[in-house]
């Protein structure tokens, strides 16, 4: 390995790895599960790593979490496709919440939040995620998830109003 | 009851995305309406509890160790722009992608598996080159500029046309890395979208399209002439069918 490999890595290393955290929680929310995220966040981070010298500056973080939700994507449509066409469904959501194992669970209100976030549509629980948990700006949303601002705005006022509605009709009401 | 009027308004308040003239102004509104006033009541509630919930998950120490040792053992493809580039990618493609390689040699033809990952590539490549600044190549609608920059970069004669008159008007032109191989791109503009036409040669036989669609990118993929197109966008496939067409008559 020569002296350019290596001062390629420590700027990788130095750039893109202090957002291991955020590729993992994106992959995490996008996949609701931690083994399935440890594999693709892995995945995504190789690929990265690849990707390197295509990346000229600008935001590492963003440029990462691109990455990440595309690895995800493609992982969803291989593994679980149906849940990349899935709306919002009532019906269905008070289903799942209304059982007694889920009514078990939902003991406190982190996984009455984490049931009620993983009742959203991808699409939208990314955004939320990247708003609320991550901290990003529309722009960076828009960069990340490639859409623009406009259905940035849209979509995140969507997404409220469905987590809302989600966590209004959970069993135990809308606050602890 | 929600007020139409401030839905996307109140959201970028709420997310102090707003510039000052319009944050006055919404705020002028919000003193008349009580809609967008309980609204960014609950939406400051909802806020607060996801915070107090800690819903954010840290990476494992699993994930952590298991990226620190692949990273040492491979290095990242170079940017197509740097000099002697072509010795290094015949290298980077030999390390990193042997193994599809090898599977590609062992059963001699593509499979859904392959078609999959190939399209996820391009795909990537596509998303990436709609980031700003990511446009290294050549901007022009000159049909004999475009291709007269590809034959320095890439080691093949790619085909270039403006189709212009059929509402496909040439942007121009970059050399993009495809599970290792060099590959020509053609940018084309659609009503104000973006189609990336990936070029490259293959030994294969002229085949039909084929066609998907990944996030919420369209793509066909045809070979013809011994050239291999994949196009994508995130505009119709009616339009990519089109301007496959029309690349077809001239392959």
């Amino acid at each position: 390995m020569n002296d350019f490999d290596t001062e390629d890595r420590l700027r990788f290393e130095q750039l893109v790895l202090p957002h291991v955290d955020a590729a993992f929680n994106l992959a995490r929310w996008l996949l609701r599960s931690r083994a399935d995220a440890e594999d693709v966040a892995q995945e995504a981070l190789l690929r990265s790593y690849r990707f390197f010298r295509g990346f000229h500056g600008g935001d590492a973080r963003a440029w990462l979490l691109q990455i990440v939700r595309n690895t995800c994507y493609t992982w969803l449509e291989k593994n679980r496709p149906m849940e990349l066409n899935m709306e919002f469904d009532e019906e269905l959501h008070l289903q799942t919440c209304a059982t007694p194992e889920t009514l078990a669970i939902a003991g406190d209100d982190r996984k009455r939040l984490t049931l009620a976030l993983e009742t959203l549509p991808p699409r939208f629980r990314e955004i939320l995620v990247l708003r609320e948990l991550e901290g990003c700006s529309y722009k960076e949303i828009a960069a990340i998830t490639a859409i623009p601002i406009g259905t940035v705005m849209s979509s995140l006022s969507r997404a409220r109003r469905q987590l809302h509605s989600a966590l209004v009709d959970s069993p135990q009401g809308a606050r602890p | 009851m929600r007020c139409d009027f401030a839905d996307s308004l109140l959201q970028g308040y709420f997310d102090g995305e707003l510039s000052g003239r319009r944050a006055a102004e919404f705020e002028r509104h919000l003193q008349h309406c009580v809609h967008c006033a309980t609204e960014l009541v609950d939406l400051d509630l909802l806020r607060d509890r996801m915070q107090l919930a800690q819903l954010y998950e840290p990476a494992t120490a699993a994930l952590r160790r298991s990226i620190n040792a692949p990273l040492r053992a491979i290095a990242p493809t170079k940017a197509v722009s740097r000099p002697l580039v072509w010795h290094w990618l015949a290298a980077a493609a030999a390390l990193l992608f042997v193994s599809i390689l090898l599977w590609r040699v062992g059963h001699g033809v593509h499979g859904d598996d392959y078609q999959a990952e190939l399209a996820g590539e391009i795909v990537d490549a596509h998303v990436h080159s709609l980031q700003p600044g990511q446009m290294n190549g050549i901007a022009s609608n000159d049909e004999r500029v475009v291709e007269g920059w590809l034959e320095g970069r890439a080691r093949f004669a790619v085909p270039v046309r403006n189709f212009a008159s059929d509402g496909f008007a040439l942007k121009g032109g970059r050399v993009d890395v495809i599970e290792g191989h060099a590959v020509a791109v053609l940018v084309y503009d659609r009503n104000r979208r973006p189609i990336n036409v990936f070029i490259w040669p293959t030994r294969e036989r002229d085949s039909p399209p084929r066609t998907g669609s990944l996030q919420s990118f369209q793509w066909v993929d045809w070979r013809k002439g011994k050239m291999e197109f994949c196009a994508v966008s995130d505009g119709s496939p009616v339009d990519l069918e089109q301007l496959r067409q029309l690349i077809n008559s001239f392959a």
